[in-house]
């Protein structure tokens, strides 16, 4: 087995061990990344100098005995999280060459923990999309079979852990693009609570829904990255001051007492066959740990994705005004007035899914619409909110499928946005309702894809949601492969 | 049609988006499809019900007024298209 294989759990006890060292394990991932990474596309910039030195200072700070959670651990990170050190485009030719002055809030949590952050990761442009096949750099190809679509918006983060490359990547996810990619690359994908995890350096898109999470091997390595960026932080005014619990510890207890809500809602008739098959293999393994299993509804999930497809592009609308060509960003040289220096390069800048959304967004809010646009969604967001409310009642976590099919080819979706919209039909709700969500490897399709479970839990139910998630990988105990096989 | 060429190249201009002919056929084609596809928003009656714009609420976030360290004119200017060391540069405004 090569390091670039190891889980973090399993690569800390080595490390601890100093059975290896980070510059080892973090030489082994820049290898895998030049083995795969021409046919993978994980990555928008990666750089082995860096990379190296960060893991040269952790063996130096292991060695002084100043050793964080996260102590030579090469990672990843999705190229809309600030970083000093690389450059941060969203995916769009609007940031290309952008460099932040300053780090994430969980840019700087993951370096002070003694993380070896190794690059940063394709994506669709400004988190629009649902396979990161609008980055306008490259695009991610699912490791399981090339052909077939990654997933997005995190679709190089997940597929930087999919394959190899890095042993677990920080995405953001604001209607499924953490959740999403995992499932369908067959790693572990976790969106926190809204507020649990700093915002701060994170390009914003729709600021009411975003929230940063991990995407890792398996649910003990989710723990581990949720430990490491949670907590409060003062840059963010809505990021929860309230104390975070311990994770990893969380993981340890069995299912007896837990009550796991089986919404009717998340399993209409068109659903995917070997998608419910997988789900319901799940709730088996669940109930076989000691979980009780009750049939709850939530009569307005049907509403999530129109709701959403307001909400969101409202906010983006008024989030990518910034834009202008003036402070950074593209500029287009040609203009001749202040306007026609906004429209160039804007026009120039932005893709056509962004600007699909912000002519959407600007629409629902203009004069005359936004009664009937956005503050009628924002009151379906209230009903969508409550129904969660009233299940909380009856069960203390939801067990659902991902996404209503595993990954499709390549293109086939991009002409059709309204398509491409309905595909997040499972997550997009847990965003409106601020909820915590995670997306467990559930099993393969017949073709070979991997289809993920997903669990959502009340506000601020991540212990819990982590310890369901737990004990469904241990119960189910699948073979995790990291793809394309190695060969050697 | 829920919305018109007009309609968009109008609400084009108020997001500062300049369309080509081609790229306005097309966007108010798929404008269309998915606002027709929102009116199922309509469906449901939300005549009492109060919109939510964060779903938790938090209370104002005060911090002390203190003064602390921000980015330096250098740094602030470093990612412009164009600048003259103070400030950022545009075209002719009046």
């Amino acid at each position: 087995m090569e390091p670039y294989e190891l889980t973090i759990t399993q690569a800390l006890s080595r490390l601890a061990s100093r059975d290896l060292s980070s510059r080892e394990l973090t030489q082994s991932c820049l290898e895998r990344i030049n083995a795969v990474e021409p046919t993978v596309s994980a990555f928008i910039t990666h750089d082995a100098d860096i990379a190296l030195s960060q893991a040269d200072e952790a063996d130096r700070q292991r060695a002084a005995g100043s050793v964080g959670p996260l102590c030579g651990i090469p990672l990843s990170v999705k190229d809309l999280l600030c970083t000093k050190t690389f450059p941060t485009t969203c995916g769009s030719k609007m940031l290309a060459g952008f460099v932040p002055p300053y780090d994430a809030t969980v840019v700087e949590m993951i370096l002070r923990a003694g993380g070896v952050i190794v690059g940063k990761t394709t994506m669709d442009e400004f988190a629009m999309g649902s396979t990161s096949e609008t980055c306008y750099y490259k695009v991610p190809a699912n490791p399981w079979n090339l052909e077939y679509v990654a997933g997005g918006s995190s679709g190089g983060s997940a597929v930087s852990v999919a394959a190899g490359e890095v042993l677990a990547s920080l995405g953001s996810d604001t209607g499924g693009s953490i959740r999403q990619p995992a499932s369908l690359c067959g790693i572990v994908g976790m969106k926190p609570t809204y507020g649990r995890v700093s915002r701060y350096g994170l390009v914003a898109y729709a600021s009411s829904l975003d929230q940063v999470g991990p995407l890792t091997r398996d649910v003990q390595d989710c723990a581990v990255m949720m430990q490491a960026i949670s907590g409060h932080d003062r840059r963010d005014s809505t990021s929860v001051d309230r104390p975070v619990e311990d994770y990893s510890a969380a993981c340890a207890a069995g299912m007896r007492g837990v009550r796991i809500g089986l919404p009717q809602e998340f399993f209409p008739e068109e659903l995917d066959p070997e998608v419910r098959q997988v789900v319901m293999n799940g709730v088996a393994a669940l109930r076989s740990a000691g979980a009780e299993i009750v049939d709850v509804s939530l009569p307005h999930i049907d509403y999530g994705v129109a709701a959403y497809y307001i909400i969101a592009p409202a906010e983006a609308s008024s989030n990518l005004a910034r834009y202008d060509g003036v402070a950074y960003g593209y500029r287009d040289e040609q203009a001749n007035s202040l306007i026609e220096l906004y429209k160039n390069s804007r026009s120039a800048g932005f893709g056509a899914e962004v600007k699909r959304r912000i002519l959407i967004g600007t629409y629902a809010l203009s004069s005359g619409y936004y009664d009937a646009y956005y503050k009628k969604a924002s009151q379906v967001r209230t009903l969508i909110l409550d129904d969660f409310k009233n299940a909380w009642q009856s069960c203390d976590l939801l067990i659902s499928p991902v996404t209503p099919t595993p990954a499709w080819r390549r293109g086939s979706k991009l002409d059709d946005p309204l398509a491409m919209y309905l595909s997040d039909i499972f997550t997009l709700s847990t965003n409106l309702a601020g909820l915590p969500g995670i997306s467990v490897p559930g099993g393969l399709s017949e073709e070979g894809l991997p289809i993920g479970i997903q669990l959502q839990g009340p506000h601020f139910g991540e212990s819990l949601l982590l310890r369901a998630a737990y004990n469904l990988e241990e119960n189910l105990a699948l073979d995790r492969a990291i793809m394309p096989r190695p060969t050697t | 049609m829920k919305i018109s060429q007009q309609e968009v190249e109008h609400v084009a201009h108020l997001a500062r988006l300049h369309l080509s002919r081609e790229e306005l056929q097309t966007m108010t084609g798929q404008l269309d499809t998915i606002l027709s596809y929102v009116a199922k928003l309509d469906e449901l009656d939300t005549r009492d019900v109060e919109p939510t714009t964060h779903a938790l609420s938090v209370t104002n976030a005060f911090r002390e007024d203190a003064v602390k360290p921000s980015l330096t004119q250098r740094e602030a200017l470093a990612n412009a298209p164009q600048h003259n060391e103070e400030s950022f540069m545009v075209p002719r405004v009046l």
